[in-house]
């Protein structure tokens, strides 16, 4: 199966779990803003959790497909449609050739992730298909998708067994993601530098209402609210910095550091973003606001392995139902037409 | 403050800190540290990452938890440190030639040396690699003469091209890659500190030394060849 870029949208890249190893020599990780999302969507059509898929940023992409095989779409609601007909923001449907997929505009959220059973036909380079773009590395020739360009499955891309949003109601499923995120609460665990601001200071950071600035990118998103003070100095000796880092430039305005953010850097870290919740960012907008909450190593590492469990039970869940197809309907209501699967799932 | 420090840096990430200033012999403490790792990596360790003055030990959280790694690490901390191996001093050709120096000849006036001075002085040490970062491959240096220590420029350039050697303060550097930036540029060189395409894509890794070898335009134009 084939995909060719008729429009390329807003920023629509070659995402996967990022590039591990090369933090020390100053390359970033890169790799999905919303892991989570990623995962979902691959889980959803059998593959590895993280492989690699395209990352949809705000205005999607306009896609003609050759050839068929399965797609998966998890994360924001950017007004997905197949051939006309709106998807689900987390769906897996089957696709053959001549058909087109395309977004209308953003409703909910700032990344999809679309994935393809599978997974894509590309290079990987230096351990990792994410791209990075400030060093076009990795990815689709190392850049964001342009028009003309043409994307492949990698393996005869099968038709997977599962097609359908995600089927709800699972029990003793935790639910995949809390949405919309636009008042959302971020866990943060303190440093490696809460000792360059004092009590008042580090009060302030948690009680107040931070709202996401126009500068909000794959490396970062500064951050608008009061001024925190420093105690004494502004700066430190340049240290190791990991995506979730937040930065307090002299200032006094934070800098959530994210996927894309160099790998070290001067200014005093207060807190950092725990792992599980590192995603809750890939999902916000310039304009939305933000809480920080203090949590601990055990809650975060427990969140993380919250998140694994679930995408096991998912795969085993969704296994079950193999041989079973689903038929599709067109439905006209009072609020449009849907188009519906019916599966019957045990 | 009592040293080594460990710091957590998220859940992903623990910082052990040898000490709150620069120099040779806390860099060596740091590589001692990442040299012990590696040979030794205790359970979940998936990272290393020097710096100045201290290592980033990047984990996985769900095989190990900061007291673990803590307990790990404090058994391999180093007692007494050798001093860095100086090892091959890694030869990078400069073009001087002010086509590509743009702010040699302001520079030069600025720290009142003539251009032949600046070039001599930049050209005649030995620099440390502290570490690598800010864009992949690039050098935090340790080593310049402070007779051609300058600052940076007011307002930073939105291009400044890969390969540009530049000053900022008691620091020099060399741009990898098209980047905006606000050093004073007094060179060019040819070679390409990054590559992806290479199975070894950085030339320069951190604890290395490295010295600038002026070359001609010419020699600078036949050595960009196929760049």
């Amino acid at each position: 199966m084939k995909l060719y870029v008729e429009e390329p949208g807003m920023l629509t890249t070659v995402q996967d779990r990022g590039r591990r190893g090369y933090r020390a020599y100053g390359l970033p990780a890169a790799g999905a803003m919303d892991y989570r999302s990623l995962s979902l969507a691959n889980t959803l059509l059998g593959n590895p959790p993280g492989t690699a898929a395209l990352e949809i940023t705000l205005l999607g992409p306009t896609l003609s497909i050759s050839g068929s095989g399965t797609l998966a779409l998890a994360g924001a609601d950017l007004g997905a449609r197949l051939n006309g007909w709106p998807l689900a923001a987390v769906e897996a449907f089957a696709v053959k050739a001549g058909d087109i997929l395309s977004f209308t505009a953003p409703l909910n959220g700032c990344r999809s992730y679309l994935a393809i059973a599978g997974g894509f036909k590309l290079p990987q380079v230096l351990g990792s298909h994410s791209t990075y773009l400030r060093g076009a590395t990795g990815g689709y020739q190392g850049r964001a998708l342009r028009q003309g360009d043409i994307l492949e499955s990698a393996a005869s891309s099968p038709t997977s067994f599962w097609q359908g949003a995600l089927p709800a109601g699972l029990s003793g499923l935790t639910p995949p993601l809390a949405s919309p995120h636009y008042e959302a609460v971020v866990r943060v665990l303190l440093g490696p530098q809460d000792d360059y601001f004092d009590s008042a200071n580090i009060a302030l950071f948690f009680e107040s209402n931070w709202q996401v600035t126009l500068e909000a990118d794959r490396m970062g998103y500064r951050l608008k609210g009061p001024v925190l003070q420093h105690k004494a100095k502004r700066e430190i000796v340049s240290d190791g910095i990991l995506p979730g880092a937040i930065q307090v430039p002299p200032a006094g305005a934070p800098i959530v550091l994210l996927a894309d953010a160099q790998t070290c850097g001067g200014y005093p870290k207060i807190a950092t973003v725990i792992t599980a919740d590192l995603g809750i960012f890939g999902q916000l907008m310039p304009g939305d606001s933000v809480q920080f909450a203090a949590t601990t190593f055990a809650t975060a590492a427990a969140a993380t392995q919250a998140w694994e469990s679930f995408l096991t039970e998912l795969a085993i869940w969704l296994q079950r139902q193999q041989g079973s197809t689903p038929k599709r309907y067109r439905v006209r209501t009072a609020g449009g037409e849907h188009l519906v699967s019916i599966q019957t799932i045990s | 403050m009592e040293f080594p420090r460990f710091l957590l840096q998220g859940d992903t990430g623990l910082v052990v800190e040898f000490a709150a200033d620069i120099s040779p012999v806390i860099l060596a403490a740091v590589h001692s540290l990442q040299k012990a790792l590696s040979d030794q990596p205790p359970v979940g360790v998936l990272e290393l990452v020097p710096t100045y003055r201290s290592l980033l030990v990047v984990y996985d959280p769900g095989l190990t938890s900061p007291e673990l790694l803590t307990k790990a690490i404090a058994k391999l901390l180093p007692r007494q440190v050798p001093p860095l191996p100086q090892g091959e001093v890694v030869q990078i050709p400069v073009c001087y030639d002010l086509s590509l120096g743009w702010d040699l000849q302001q520079l030069s006036e600025m720290v009142g040396l003539t251009i032949p001075e600046v070039i001599a002085e930049h050209s005649s040490s030995n620099y440390l690699t502290y570490m690598l970062g800010f864009t992949p491959g690039f050098p935090y240096l340790g080593g310049l003469s402070p007779r051609i220590a300058c600052p940076r420029l007011a307002t930073p350039r939105t291009l400044v091209p890969a390969g540009s050697v530049g000053i900022a303060e008691e620091q020099t550097g060399i741009y990898p890659l098209d980047s905006p930036g606000g050093w004073r540029i007094i060179g060019r060189t040819p070679l390409k500190l990054f590559d992806p395409s290479l199975e070894q894509p950085f030339l320069l890794k951190a604890g290395n030394y490295l010295r600038f070898v002026p070359i001609s335009l010419e020699e600078y134009q036949r050595l960009s060849v196929g760049r």
